[in-house]
C-alpha cells in the first residue's frame, strides 16, 4: 500500500471564520413579516387615534375581525408555503377552494336529510377536503409524471376547478340550512371564534409537518437542489404528488370553513385569494425560487395582508388603495430579501 | 505501491463494455481498485470516463462485462442500490441541499427519527448534528456551526460534507468525478488531503480528473482512456506528465 502520502496533513481549518452571530440585515430579512405587522398596526393605531379618536389595535372587535378575515387566505397560504418551498407554485388553489365550498354546502344539505345535523356538518367538511384532494392529485401527477411545469399544470387546473365549481353550484350560490354549520362558521368560545381556533390548530399541525418530519425536510431539499435530493434516494415523484394533494386539501379546508362562515357555498369564494395567498407566503420570507420559507412566516404574511385590507377600510380609505398597499409591501419584502442575499454573497466571497 | 496480497481487490471491473446503439462509449475495459488505493482515471472529453463511472455506480447497466465487489459479482439496479453496497459517487457539482445543515445532508433521505413528549415522531436533529460532528472530525475538519445551512460554508468545505456523507455510510469505494473542478486552488488542496485521509482509512478511491497535477499529487496508479478503450495503465512513480498526455491524445 502506498506509503508515499502516509503523513497526510489534515485540513487544519481556518474553516470557521464566518461568525455565528447574524448580521442585522439577516435578522431583519428573517423577521421582516413580523416587522411589517408591527409597523402597520402602529401606523393604523396613530391614524385612527388622530382621525377618529378611537383605538385600532385595542379593540376586541377589530382583533376578532382581522383574525377571522385572515383565516381563509392563511389556509390557502399554508399549502402554498409547502409548494413554494419545493420550488413549485399552485395557481389552482383559489378555485379548488370554491369547489370545496360548493361541495361542503351540497354535502351538508344532502346528508342532513338522513343524518343528525352535527354529523351532517362533519360529512360536509370531510367531503369538501376529500373532493379538493382530486384536483391536487391531478396536479401532482401532471407535474411529477408528465413533467408539466407547475405554473402551467396548475393554471390548467385553475380553469378546470373553476368550471367544475360553477357547474356543481348551478351557476349560483348554494345556501346551507343547518344551524350547526352556521355555528361552526360564526360561533366562538371565550370570545375566540371557532374558525380561528381550528386555524391555529391546523397551523401548529402544518408547522410540525414542515419542520419536524421527513416530508418537510425532503421538501426543503427538493426546493434547494432537486438533483441532490434524487441522488440521495428521495422518491421525488411520490413527494410531489402528496405535496399538491396537501396544498389542495388546505384549500379544501379553507373552502369548507368559508362556506360555514357565510352558510353558503360559492364557486368564486377563493377567486380573490389566490394572489393574496402567494403574497402572504412571499411576505412571510419564502423565496419563489424555492428552498426557504416557514409556516410562522406565512402566518405573519397573512396577518400583514389582513391588517392592510381591514385597516384601510377601518380608517375609511377607498378600498382600491388596498391593492396598491399590498403590492408595495410585496415589493419591499422582495427588495429586503435581495439585499440580504447580496450582503451574504459578498461576505462569502471574502 | 500495491501488491497482490491474496485478497480479492475491493473493486474489479472485467471486460466492461457499454454501447449506445452503434456508438462504442466503452469497450472491453478492465481495472481494479485495492483497499487504500487511489486510482486516477484520465482521458480527454468523450474518452469514456463518465460512461465508465455511470456503469459502475449503477446509473445504467453495462452492455457486457462484470463488476465485482470483494470478489462477488454485482448487478446494480440503481445508484441507490450501488450506494447500499458501498459504492458512493461524489459529483463535481456538489450534490448537496444548500439550505440544510451538514447533518441534514449526511442523512438526506434516511433521516433518524426520535419521539418528542414520548409519542410524537420528530426528526432527531441532535443525533444528526452529533454524527455530523464526529464524521467531519474523522476527516480532520472541525466545525462548530452544526446548525448552519451548508450554504454558509466554502466550496471545499462543502465537498468535505459530500465526502463525509460517504464516510458516514461507510462507502468502501468512492468515485470522485472532478471533485476539484469547481474549487479555487487552496480548496483543491484541501480536497486532495481529504483523499489522503480516505486512503489512510483503507477505502478505495477512483479519482477522475483533467488536472494532472492533482492526479500526480494523490494517485497510486493512473489509467488512461481514449475513445472508449484502455490506452494505458501506469504506476504514478513510473511515469510523468508527458507520457500521460501522450497516452491521452494518442499518437506517439
Amino acid at each position: 500500500m502506498a506509503t508515499s502520502h502516509s503523513e497526510s496533513e489534515g485540513i487544519a481549518p481556518p474553516a470557521d471564520h464566518a461568525d455565528t452571530t447574524k448580521t442585522w440585515i439577516a435578522w431583519i430579512a428573517e423577521g421582516r413579516a413580523w416587522l411589517f405587522l408591527i409597523v402597520l398596526i402602529l401606523a393604523f393605531e396613530i391614524w385612527s387615534q388622530v382621525s377618529f379618536g378611537v383605538s385600532f389595535a385595542f379593540s376586541t372587535y377589530n382583533i376578532q375581525s382581522i383574525a377571522v378575515f385572515a383565516t381563509a387566505p392563511l389556509l390557502l397560504a399554508i399549502g402554498q408555503t409547502f409548494v413554494i418551498i419545493s420550488g413549485g407554485i399552485d395557481l389552482s388553489v383559489g378555485f379548488t377552494m370554491g369547489l370545496a365550498a360548493v361541495v361542503a354546502a351540497h354535502a351538508t344539505n344532502i346528508s342532513g336529510q338522513y343524518l343528525p345535523q352535527p354529523l351532517a356538518v362533519l360529512v360536509g367538511v370531510v367531503s369538501a377536503v376529500v373532493v379538493a384532494g382530486i384536483p391536487g392529485l391531478v396536479n401532482g401527477l401532471l407535474i411529477s409524471r408528465l413533467r408539466i411545469p407547475p405554473f402551467i399544470g396548475t393554471l390548467g387546473m385553475y380553469g378546470v376547478a373553476r368550471g367544475a365549481a360553477f357547474l356543481l353550484a348551478g351557476g349560483t350560490t348554494v345556501p346551507v340550512s343547518n344551524a350547526f354549520f352556521a355555528a361552526l362558521g360564526n360561533g366562538r368560545i371565550f370570545g375566540v371564534p371557532y374558525l380561528v381556533i381550528i386555524t391555529i390548530l391546523f397551523v401548529l399541525l402544518m408547522h410540525y409537518l414542515l419542520s419536524q418530519t421527513r416530508f418537510g425536510q425532503h421538501n426543503y431539499a427538493i426546493g434547494a437542489n432537486e438533483q441532490a435530493a434524487r441522488r440521495a434516494g428521495i422518491d421525488i415523484k411520490r413527494h410531489i404528488v402528496w405535496l399538491y394533494i396537501l396544498s389542495a386539501m388546505c384549500a379544501g379546508l379553507g373552502g369548507a370553513l368559508y362556506a360555514a362562515r357565510f352558510t353558503a357555498g360559492a364557486a368564486q369564494a377563493g377567486e380573490p385569494l389566490l394572489l393574496d395567498c402567494i403574497a402572504a407566503v412571499v411576505i412571510g420570507g419564502a423565496s419563489l425560487f424555492g428552498g426557504s420559507g416557514s409556516i410562522f412566516g406565512t402566518v405573519a404574511g397573512s396577518l400583514v395582508i389582513a391588517v392592510i385590507q381591514y385597516g384601510l377600510v377601518f380608517v375609511n380609505v377607498e378600498p382600491f388603495w388596498q391593492f396598491i398597499a399590498v403590492g408595495v409591501v410585496i415589493i419591499i419584502s422582495v427588495l429586503i430579501d435581495q439585499l440580504q442575499r447580496r450582503f451574504n454573497g459578498a461576505r462569502q466571497d471574502e | 505501491m500495491s501488491k497482490t496480497d491474496g485478497n480479492p481487490p475491493l473493486l474489479e471491473i472485467r471486460n466492461l463494455s457499454k454501447y449506445f446503439g452503434a456508438v462504442r462509449a466503452l469497450h472491453d475495459f478492465s481495472m481494479e481498485v485495492r483497499a487504500g488505493e487511489v486510482v486516477a482515471v484520465a482521458g480527454d472529453n468523450g474518452a469514456g470516463k463518465t460512461t465508465m463511472i455511470k456503469a459502475v455506480s449503477g446509473v445504467y447497466p453495462p452492455t457486457a462485462g462484470e463488476i465485482l465487489l470483494k470478489g462477488q459479482p454485482m448487478h446494480f439496479s440503481s445508484p441507490q442500490d450501488a450506494r447500499k453496497k458501498g459504492i458512493e459517487t461524489i459529483y463535481q457539482d456538489l450534490a448537496l441541499a444548500d439550505n440544510l445543515t451538514i447533518g441534514g445532508n449526511i442523512f438526506l433521505g434516511r433521516e433518524p427519527m426520535t419521539k418528542a413528549f414520548g409519542f410524537l415522531p420528530v426528526l432527531d436533529r441532535k443525533a444528526m448534528a452529533e454524527a455530523a460532528r464526529t464524521t467531519m472530525s474523522r476527516l480532520d475538519f472541525h466545525v462548530s456551526r452544526l446548525n448552519a445551512p451548508v450554504s454558509n460554508f466554502s466550496g471545499g468545505q462543502r465537498q468535505a460534507v459530500a465526502i463525509g456523507r460517504a464516510v458516514y455510510w461507510d462507502a468502501q469505494i468512492l468515485i470522485m468525478d472532478e471533485p476539484t473542478a469547481a474549487l479555487g486552488v487552496p480548496e483543491q488542496r484541501k480536497v486532495i488531503s481529504l483523499i489522503h485521509q480516505l486512503k489512510a482509512q483503507g477505502r478505495g478511491v477512483i479519482f477522475i480528473s483533467h488536472n494532472l497535477q492533482d492526479i500526480f499529487a494523490v494517485s497510486d496508479r493512473i489509467i488512461v482512456l481514449r475513445r472508449g478503450i484502455l490506452a494505458g495503465e501506469r504506476k504514478i512513480t513510473e511515469t510523468d506528465h508527458d507520457e500521460i498526455v501522450k497516452l491521452m491524445v494518442g499518437g506517439s
